[in-house]
């Protein structure tokens, strides 16, 4: 009987994780290793390539800031009333809720040419839709979650007792925070940063409708691929898509790693 | 230092932890607050440390207010009663952090962690984590590093909850021994009856949020001033109609007044063994309970049952025995006040002995 | 008072730029659209969603969630009992590779679905022969749903099923139950509330999902057209009213199915 489950559990796998990855790597080559290179190394690509790793570095620096110093606020501060926090605390999970395009949607509504604050941003030179800040800013939306979801339950479970201890022997907010909260969390955010470069690596959907995927100006990654399939040009697709797989899978692999050292801890 | 607090007052929500409390600490002495759980005491010592804020009242220290100064500034040391230990650095690291916040020289703290080390008998054990120390030793790694940068007051919370029975008891003696060497002004925090007396040069009784009693130990079990001290320390039997009991005939003067018996005012055994014997009235013998040390014997005297020791020196006694039953003394109490009653024929008796 | 926060480095300024950023980042884009989809008045709205094509999407959506969950259930929750409870040879691979959807571009899960089920490849010719057609049709749909969920059902079961007190099981056979009562009498209890959670979490990203559909669902207006493409179709046509509408009935049914499982994750941490 347990055989028979452990049969099934490696087809399952191997049917729906498996096949596709193989069926990636397969296609890439099927016009060669010169077409390969080609949809890879063609300009369009090499561009689009470089924007999102440019919105990767951007959102994951910034999340990474702002979210474990939003975990701290949300665990640790008394001077938000409890009521405030669960509140806050609701709140923080609702990007997870959202579908991409719509988040797109809520930035165009927002910050569109036609809006009040596009258009004043748009008068000083700034253009915010159809463009990297956008791009950036919806990234930021939909990976906001992911490192502060990580670090407050950390934070949580580990109590502030240390960090009041530490007060008692004379050591102040910033001293307590690197010598004792951070050794603590510290994987934790890793882990998290980890997930933050997956998804905004892969962020299609709301990127999508926030840059109008505009070849050379406002195409990464993932949007190339998607204007190579509706051209019927699958082996370039395959290309990137092929380089984006193998990166993912080594984000994979560090992202085990980085779970194992955090639920260590 | 010299300790001093002014009405102080503290609401959680709607739960009213502190009230009014009022007390003054001479230096260098070793306070214990004791009380029921739930009741006030951490939250007493945590205002003293800065780590809760007073809704109102006055906490000085050594003739300086102190209220608005954070516990970074306060000199204080404060012993969790989980440790709280840095879980990511080592032993010597976890003492030397207090005197690295004060910026003391490599080799000055180097120095005051070997102190400390040996004055807390944890030598060997300096490059250990946290988590590879036993309780004890998890606690005295606490307690030098409280001590490390020198406070002027020390801090604890229930110290010894987390610890084995046998070591706890070891711990105790050996705080005792360290306090008193140092000098420092102590208040500690315990639940713990047995603890606070061997401990404690003042005990502080805290219940719902208020400040019963405050006296040497001796003082507390001879001069309950509110029932529920004399209620809560030792053991003790309540009596609805003391006037029941000979020699306590007098109680009926103040109805509604119960009396309460400690077994250490009760007296029995066969009429050898009293002096008194025309004070004693009849009792039978109920259950018995061997407690290791002695015995706890339960009397039905007067138409009551009360609970008494009986030494192991002297002839065992057996359930449904007639004894001699001699009451020294009740603890009365009704709404109004609170006093001892010495058993009248006592004195009448001695009188005659004359 | 939490003394981590009361130094200058905290001062004033860097907190109220936290919760400035999260106010304007998360906040006010939702209460934004919410605005927007109602501004141009309620019976504006009310014909934009009743709009039989965007219903349809709706209803699709919806349809096709719940027998993407449904599978997910199933072949999840027999995934996560695999890799607690039995020991093997690449167990540890494959715990690892649960995780590759959250990792994958859902773009590129959608090419490889893509190419995996298309007229040229072995899957593609064999179901022609049948006469079934998966690509650009919803079984497509239900499987590119399946792959970018697979990871929540797992990943709810396992911390139950790795917390759970083997004693339970024990007593239950001392008892003289069989291994299939216990498994449904004492197991499946315990293993319920992260199949449920997993299982909501899964539907909800499912409803929600766009890359790895837009690829493979052939997106044919009444038919295999989502949520999700549909309102990314209203807003290619500068449809915004339109899309801002379907959008809303999208979110509020996700928040729900948020809220359901925050609250019942909390019933069962309290209770």
């Amino acid at each position: 009987m347990r055989k028979l489950w452990i049969a099934l559990t490696f087809a399952v796998f191997a049917l729906l994780l498996g096949a596709p990855l193989v069926r990636i790597a397969m296609g890439a080559w099927e016009e060669g290793w010169d077409g390969f290179a080609h949809g890879l190394t063609r300009p369009e690509a090499l561009h689009a390539l470089g924007l999102t790793g440019t919105i990767v570095v951007v959102v994951t620096a910034v999340n990474a800031l702002f979210g474990v110093a939003l975990s701290l606020y949300l665990v640790r501060a008394a001077w938000l009333g409890p009521r405030w926090r669960n509140l806050l605390n609701s709140i923080v999970d609702l990007p997870f809720a959202v579908s991409p395009v719509i988040g797109g949607l809520m930035i165009i509504l927002l910050l569109g040419p036609e809006t009040v604050v596009g258009g004043m941003l748009g008068s000083l030179g700034i253009q915010v839709v159809y463009a990297l800040p956008g791009m950036i800013i919806a990234t930021l939306f939909v990976t906001f979650p992911l490192i502060v979801r990580e670090v407050m339950p950390v934070l949580q479970e580990i109590g502030s007792q240390q960090e009041e201890a530490a007060a008692t022997l004379g050591a102040r907010g910033w001293t307590i925070f690197r010598r004792v909260t951070w050794p603590s969390i510290r994987w934790s955010v890793v882990y998290g940063i980890v997930l933050t470069v997956a998804r905004s690596l892969g962020e299609f959907g709301a990127v999508l409708v926030v840059s109008g995927n505009i070849m050379f100006r406002t195409q990464t990654a993932t949007t190339l691929v998607y204007q190579d399939v509706e051209n019927f040009n699958l082996t370039a697709a395959n290309a990137v898509a092929l380089v984006l797989a193998a990166g993912s899978a080594a984000i994979l692999l560090i992202m085990e790693w980085a779970k194992a050292r955090a639920a260590h801890h | 230092m010299h300790v001093e607090v002014r009405g102080l007052d503290k609401k959680f929500g709607s739960f009213h932890a502190v009230k009014d409390v009022s007390f003054s600490i001479a230096a260098g002495r070793l306070i214990g607050l004791l009380g029921p759980s739930g009741g006030g005491k951490t939250s007493i010592l945590r205002m003293l440390a800065g780590l809760e804020a007073p809704d109102a009242g006055d906490i000085v220290f050594h003739g300086k207010r102190v209220n608005d100064l954070p516990p970074q500034e306060r000199g204080i040391g404060f012993v969790f009663q989980n440790y709280a230990l840095f879980k990511h650095m080592t032993v010597a690291d976890n003492i030397a952090f207090g005197l690295e916040v004060k910026k003391w020289s490599k080799s000055q703290i180097k120095d005051r962690v070997a102190e400390l080390v040996e004055l807390t008998g944890l030598s060997g054990f300096e490059k250990r984590l946290p988590h590879q120390l036993s309780g004890g030793q998890r606690q005295r790694v606490a307690f030098a590093r409280a001590l490390a940068p020198q406070p002027q007051l020390l801090l604890l919370d229930e110290p010894f909850a987390a610890i084995d029975a046998k070591i706890r008891h070891e711990l105790r003696t050996w705080l005792r021994e360290m306090i008193d060497r140092l000098g420092i002004t102590s208040i500690f925090v315990t639940h713990d009856q047995d603890e606070a007396i061997e401990v404690a040069d003042e005990i502080m009784i805290i219940n719902q949020g208020r400040l019963e009693q405050k006296g040497s130990p001796w003082d507390i079990y001879q001069n309950p001033q509110t029932p529920f001290v004399a209620e809560f320390i030792g053991e003790s039997t309540i009596v609805e109609q003391v006037s029941q009991l000979r020699g306590f005939e007098a109680a009926e003067a103040w109805p509604g007044t119960k009396g309460l018996i400690r077994p250490e005012y009760v007296e029995i055994g066969p009429p050898g063994e009293f002096r008194l014997l025309s004070a004693t009235e009849s009792g039978r013998v109920g259950r018995l309970h061997f407690r290791g040390s002695e015995w706890l014997v339960e009397v039905e005297v007067g138409g009551v049952r009360l609970a008494t020791y009986r030494s192991l020196e002297k002839e065992v006694l057996k359930p449904g025995d007639e004894v001699r039953v001699l009451v020294h003394r009740a603890y009365l109490f009704n709404d109004n006040d609170s006093w001892i009653m010495e058993n009248k024929l006592k004195e009448d008796s001695l009188y005659v002995q004359i | 008072m939490s003394s981590t926060l009361q130094s200058r480095w905290w001062g004033w300024g860097f907190r109220s730029a936290v919760m400035l950023y999260f106010m304007f980042l998360i906040v006010l884009p939702i209460l934004g659209i919410y605005g927007q989809s109602f501004s141009s008045g309620m019976r504006v709205f009310y014909e934009n969603v009743t709009e039989p094509l965007a219903w349809r999407a709706v209803t699709l959506t919806v349809k096709l969630a719940l027998i993407a969950t449904a599978v997910n259930v199933l072949i999840g929750s027999m995934a996560g009992w695999v890799l607690v409870r039995y020991r093997f040879p690449g167990r540890r691979l494959l715990n690892s590779m649960v995780d590759l959807p959250f990792a994958l571009p859902t773009a590129v899960a959608g090419l490889m679905i893509l190419l995996l089920l298309g007229p040229h490849s072995p899957v593609g010719q064999w179901a022609q022969r049948l006469g079934v057609s998966i690509l650009f049709h919803q079984p497509a749909i239900v499987i590119a749903m399946v792959f970018v969920t697979f990871p929540f059902v797992i990943r709810g079961v396992q911390p139950l099923l790795e917390e759970m007190d083997r004693s339970e099981e024990e007593a239950a056979y001392t008892m003289g139950a069989t291994r299939a009562r216990t498994f449904f009498r004492v197991l499946l209890p315990n293993m319920l509330p992260g199949v449920i959670s997993g299982a909501m979490l899964a539907f909800s990203r499912a409803l929600a999902e766009f890359g790895a559909v837009v690829l493979v669902a052939g997106n044919i207006p009444g038919r295999t057209m989502i949520a999700s493409v549909y309102i990314f179709g209203e807003i290619e046509s500068d449809n915004v009213i339109g899309a801002t509408a379907v959008s809303v009935i999208l979110l509020t049914f996700s928040f729900l199915v948020l809220w359901l499982v925050n609250y019942l994750q909390a019933r069962r941490k309290g209770g």
